[in-house]
């Protein structure tokens, strides 16, 4: 397990080169000037601020320069907010997007459950149609249609909740729901599916036949083995919230980190967009190893295979 | 036993013939063969669910051809007299409840406080440009970006697995570490830089949807020939003298078909959903084309008073969504009854 893991991290970090590489090039392709107003400036000015942010040295003395400060820690400074540096700005945005990310995983998740629970032990019942229509469109519809359906009529018409901004709990149950509703139908259907695969199994049979109560079978014997799998989904799924906040942090007017990184796409803040990029790919990296390495933990059977 | 004897009608030899005993025909089977095609498709036909997807895609591909016709408004035309006007459908303006009256949400009938006496099926944005006539126009974009980046996949991704998987040994070791590295970034952030350095655009975005979308095929086509390729039938063929090319045409490709049009049925969604959220990250379309994603982007900023700005291109695309992944479902369980559960 140890070696497994070992050379998962070493893979890791060569893919992480690889991003930050590619990242640092292709932004030296972007188009646009990176300062909040280089037409008011004099051509000296320009060269000014181009010293100051070491824009005027050769690109391979800029990449090396990058790749050094990046594994001190350091991803630049921003441009447009007077050289605050990308760290402490990622680290102030980072709150309400954490927040909320984990707060739609945790909710999609408990009713991603119930609703696969439900509908693989009520197997071909009304209940079990109903949970996959509404799974199917969990999965359809996309999550800005939710918002701004939510916004319209929870928020304006009935004024039940805050139409938008962060200002306490009531303000998170909009964006929450908004982003759970895709992860809930991901998981149902997926629960579903592993729950009924499980039922099937000779180890069910032998314990209905032992005499457990069908309590018993359904909690000990089915979820617990049906849940596993769910594992493996985990990675996606956050690549999903990653998505689901960008666009939501948008719509509500979130201080989020996707809500920053939208903003700095707009006005050409380059350390900001590479420190997001950055930072979204090492929590994307990162959650994918642990998803593996967990997974190899709880299913003995994958350890053996994979880690060979 | 006596009884039933007697109601027994009179038998006579002519009714009976000879028994024609061919030795020959024993084998035969009556009836008519089902293929994989076939019997795919008698499976899908009782799929509701896939029927109502079929329906509805066809419905609005047909709208997105001809709705931008079916009146004399273009998607651009501009007319700040008639800026922002609700929904107004002749015969329907009766129906209260629809809200197709012309009647905004103050109460207020804005087709008479303008003086407009024309009708606006989904009525107007704030230039005053026939939302209809935009609607069906973005459906337009969003369903050619989302055909394009499905076939862009399918073509790399069928050729990458393929040859991965059909040619194995270094060839294969190379393709895959070169996918390994690809999956380890997110595509999320491929697809915006991508977007960020080719200005937005319909080339620009279909283009930055296929960088990282043939991944997905490839990995699929590649497992499933390696499952093929050494089976018997293959081995079969080859005995028989078959050339690569005709392996391939005629014995690969076919048996893993169903798997590919599963996997462009869920791509185009995917794109549908993804062209939609780059406009709303400012990386979409820019007017006066105008895609769904942008369309409804637009809406928002003035959604608590012009609500049909967002409603009716949000149902559009909610309806394509819901159709795409209900025929992808019902294609999945058509083509592999395995699957089913």
């Amino acid at each position: 397990m140890g070696r497994y893991i070992g050379g998962r991290v070493v893979s890791m970090l060569v893919t992480f080169l690889i991003i930050a590489s590619l990242t640092f090039f292709l932004m030296k392709l972007l188009p646009g000037t990176p300062f909040n107003n280089q037409e008011k400036m004099s051509e000296s000015q320009i060269q000014q601020m181009n010293e100051k942010y070491g824009l005027n040295d050769p690109v391979p003395v800029q990449y090396v320069t990058y790749m050094t400060n990046l594994f001190k820690g350091d991803l630049g400074v921003s441009f447009q907010q007077d050289g605050r540096s990308v760290t402490t700005i990622i680290g102030e945005r980072i709150g309400p997007s954490a927040y909320l990310g984990f707060q739609s995983l945790l909710i999609g998740t408990i009713f991603g459950l119930l609703l696969g629970i439900i509908a693989a032990l009520k197997h071909n019942t009304f209940l079990d149609y109903g949970s996959m229509i509404i799974a199917v469109l969990g999965i359809s519809i996309p999550s800005f249609v939710i918002a701004g359906m939510m916004q319209y009529w929870v928020g304006v018409k009935w004024g039940m909740l805050p139409v938008a901004y962060w200002e306490g709990f009531e303000y998170t149950i909009m964006p929450t729901i908004a982003i759970a509703a895709a992860v809930t139908a991901t998981i149902a259907r997926f629960m579903r599916t592993e729950m009924l695969e499980v039922l099937g199994q000779d180890y069910i049979t032998t314990a209905k036949a032992k005499g457990l109560t069908s309590t018993a079978v359904v909690i000990k014997h089915t979820i617990r083995n049906a849940s596993i799998p769910i594992i493996t989904i985990m990675g996606p799924m956050v690549v999903a919230l990653m998505t689901g906040t960008l666009v939501i942090e948008q719509i509500f007017v979130i201080p989020g980190l996707g809500e920053k990184f939208v903003s700095s796409i707009m006005t050409n803040d380059f350390p900001i967009i590479m420190g997001t990029t950055l930072f979204f790919s090492i929590l994307f990296i990162v959650v994918i190893l642990v998803v593996d390495v967990l997974y190899g933990i709880v299913d003995p059977r994958i350890r053996l295979a994979g880690g060979k | 036993m006596s009884m039933r004897q007697e109601q027994l009608p009179d038998l006579t030899d002519d009714m009976f013939q000879p028994a024609d005993i061919d030795s020959s025909k024993n084998e035969e089977i009556a009836g008519e063969s089902t293929g994989f095609w076939k019997d795919a498709w008698r499976r899908l036909r009782k799929n509701l669910g896939a029927i109502i997807g079929i329906v509805i895609i066809v419905v609005l591909s047909l709208l997105a051809i001809f709705g931008p016709m079916m009146n004399e408004y273009s998607y651009h035309e501009q007319d700040l007299m008639r800026a922002k006007l609700p929904a107004k459908v002749p015969g329907l303006e009766n129906v209260g409840f629809l809200g197709l009256n012309g009647v905004d949400i103050r109460g207020v009938d804005q087709y008479e406080a303008k003086g407009v006496d024309e009708y606006f099926w989904f009525g107007t944005d704030e230039f005053g440009r026939d939302q209809w006539t935009r609607v069906w126009q973005g459906t337009r974009i969003s369903l050619f970006i989302a055909l394009a980046a499905a076939f862009i996949d399918f073509v790399i991704g069928v050729a990458y697995g393929g040859i991965s998987a059909f040619y194995g040994g270094r060839v294969d070791n190379i393709l895959q570490r070169i996918i390994e590295v690809l999956v380890g970034i997110p595509n999320l952030i491929l697809i915006i830089l991508f977007i960020l350095i080719f200005e937005p655009g319909i080339l620009s975005i279909i283009l930055a949807l296929a960088v990282t979308g043939w991944i997905g095929m490839a990995r699929i086509v590649r497992g499933q020939v390696l499952k093929l390729k050494n089976q018997e039938f293959v081995l079969a063929s080859r005995t028989l003298g078959a050339s690569d090319g005709r392996v391939i045409g005629r014995h690969l490709i076919p048996n893993v078909l169903g798997q590919i049009i599963i996997t462009t049925m869920f791509t185009i969604p995917n794109a549908i959903f993804f062209e939609a959220f780059l406009s709303f990250i400012g990386l979409g379309i820019r007017p006066p084309e105008a895609s769904l994603g942008s369309i409804i982007n637009n809406g928002f900023s003035s959604l608590q008073i012009y609500p049909h700005l967002v409603l009716y291109p949000s149902i559009v695309i909610s309806l394509l969504m819901i159709a795409f992944n209900l025929v992808g479902d019902g294609l999945r369980d058509a083509f592999d009854p395995k699957l089913r559960k």
